[in-house]
């Protein structure tokens, strides 16, 4: 599916930078960002917060057929992955050769995602790699 | 409320319907079901119709509308229900609560996908939407991607294997085998499913429902009328729907889809049954994994048991109790929009005693089990013979 650029840079804080937010009436964290608190409702008081990414594999698994905008990078591998601070957080872990395991400590970085074509816009998006 | 029975079931062949449109397979599983309840078209006062994703499969919307032109429903209210996978038994239950409101006395439920007019990367495409397309799909985390994701922390929370997995496969394809509308008449081995092409590791393509056409339909009216189509209605003793988070991180747990909990739990009670009263069940197989988790929960199985319990043959055909005598999503095959109905056909038939050679022997109480998504939707029918 075609993206518009605006669909892209709305979410470019919490792509880039691994930015999801905080309830501070009950203490949860949340990534993505959410509008209001799943557990306070209209109690919810959200503020931003920016993880630092550091974390251990939760689950994980080697995509070989691929969405379409994946077509020329498949396979690779996505997770969860249970983030120090707290929320567990999907995305793509780099398999640096010796093999990606659950329990495995990876980091966040900043890492081009997809292309759309050779002319398109370029995204990117954190990626998780072996700390 | 009032209590509702289906007086009639219809379905087409599922597979690579290459010769027919989303219409033609509407109108054939309709005219099949009205002919069942011996109803005409123009008796019918409210149809709902399941369809999942049909603008990205064949780029046509308002199929509700569509599909009471086709059968003849001359300006009836039409109404279309999208909940992804689950979009069948999301509308069998709008049509059961439209009759026990007592809003209206014939209603038809439907159910459609026409999938195979699309590529397979287009419809691999279509199919994650039914996950988070901002925060899944559009990091390339496909539908079977999810799926694998609780696997492997299945497997390595319980040590759930991956020849367990593919015995759920092998069952549902030799049930298949026995039912004329299924999609496959293949047999497969524990070998086979292993050394088929990995999809989304540690899931094999032969661990994946198929791309599908095909629809099914039903006609509900209220039980008290119900006799008057039918000498076989069958009671609808319960039914629920239970949402979650539609991304799988935002989840507590990722080993047991929390709705389905909820949904079998809330269906059982109105019921007044438990888990061990269940004769037959169609659960939502959409990859192996899935049917282990239904399994456990819904409370056949403790948390962890039920992959063991699969391989030693104790959910086979008239073993302790048969789950996905049609062959499931697996065997039959998955057109999207129609699987929640033909859930309720193949229970329908089970408990009339109409099964044929897949006939489950005294079949008294049957359940259904609809999932959307990686879980954010799990819809639960529980049905009974009425003498």
């Amino acid at each position: 599916m075609e993206r518009s650029s605006a669909s892209l840079w709305r979410k470019i804080n919490s792509r880039y930078n691994m930015v999801g937010n905080e309830c501070t009436n009950c203490g949860k964290t949340y990534f993505p960002p959410r509008l209001i608190c799943k557990d306070c409702g209209r109690k919810s008081k959200m503020q931003s917060k920016k993880f630092n990414g550091a974390g251990e594999v939760y689950s994980y698994s080697k995509i070989h057929v691929p969405t379409e905008a994946f077509k020329d990078s498949a396979p690779y591998t996505v997770g969860i992955i249970k983030l120090d601070e707290g929320p567990l957080v999907e995305g793509h872990i780099i398999d640096d050769g010796k093999g990606v395991n659950i329990g495995m400590r990876v980091k966040s970085a900043f890492r081009r995602m997809d292309v759309d074509g050779e002319e398109g816009l370029i995204y990117y998006h954190f990626k998780f790699v072996p700390e | 409320m009032r209590d509702v029975a289906i007086i009639g079931v219809g379905l087409t062949k599922f597979g690579e319907r290459w010769e027919s449109g989303l219409r033609e397979l509407m109108a054939e599983a309709g005219l099949a079901a009205l002919e069942d309840a011996n109803v005409e078209s123009k008796d019918v006062e409210i149809v709902y119709g399941g369809t999942m994703a049909s603008g990205r499969f064949i780029g046509q919307e308002h199929v509700a509308a569509l599909l009471a032109d086709q059968l003849g429903f001359k300006n009836i209210p039409a109404v279309r229900i999208e909940n992804a996978c689950a979009s069948g038994g999301s509308a069998l239950r709008q049509g059961y609560m439209a009759v026990a409101s007592g809003m209206y006395n014939l209603v038809a439920v439907g159910g459609v996908e026409k999938m195979t007019d699309a590529t397979s990367t287009e419809a691999t495409t279509a199919l994650g939407g039914a996950g988070d397309q901002e925060w899944e799909l559009s990091q390339g985390i496909t539908f079977p991607g999810l799926y694998a994701l609780m696997a492997r922390r299945h497997m390595y929370e319980y040590g759930t294997t991956v020849e367990q997995m593919a015995s759920v496969a092998v069952k549902n394809h030799d049930n298949a085998c026995k039912n004329e509308y299924a999609q496959f008449h293949k047999k497969f081995t524990v070998s086979d499913i292993l050394n088929s092409k990995v999809v989304a590791d540690p899931l094999r393509i032969l661990d994946c429902s198929p791309i599908s056409d095909g629809a099914a339909a039903v006609i509900l009216a209220p039980l008290e009328i119900a006799k008057k189509y039918t000498d076989t209605p069958i009671h609808i003793i319960g039914s629920a729907q239970a949402s979650d988070t539609l991304g799988l991180s935002d989840r507590d747990k990722i080993t047991e889809i929390k709705a389905t909990k909820i949904a079998a739990e809330d269906a059982f009670r109105q019921a007044k049954i438990s888990a061990k009263d269940v004769n037959v069940l169609e659960v939502h197989d959409c990859f192996t994994i899935a049917e282990i988790l239904a399994m456990e929960d819904m409370g056949f199985y403790k948390k962890g048991k039920a992959a063991k319990a699969i391989e030693d043959g104790e959910t086979a055909l008239n073993s302790k109790i048969s789950v996905n005598t049609s062959g499931g999503l697996k065997g039959c095959g998955h057109p999207v929009g129609a699987t929640g109905i033909k859930q309720a056909v193949e229970v329908t038939l089970q408990l009339r005693g109409e099964a044929g050679e897949r006939q489950v022997k005294g079949a008294e109480i049957g359940v259904t089990h609809n999932v959307g998504g990686s879980g954010a939707t799990s819809v639960v029918h529980v049905m009974k013979r009425y003498n």
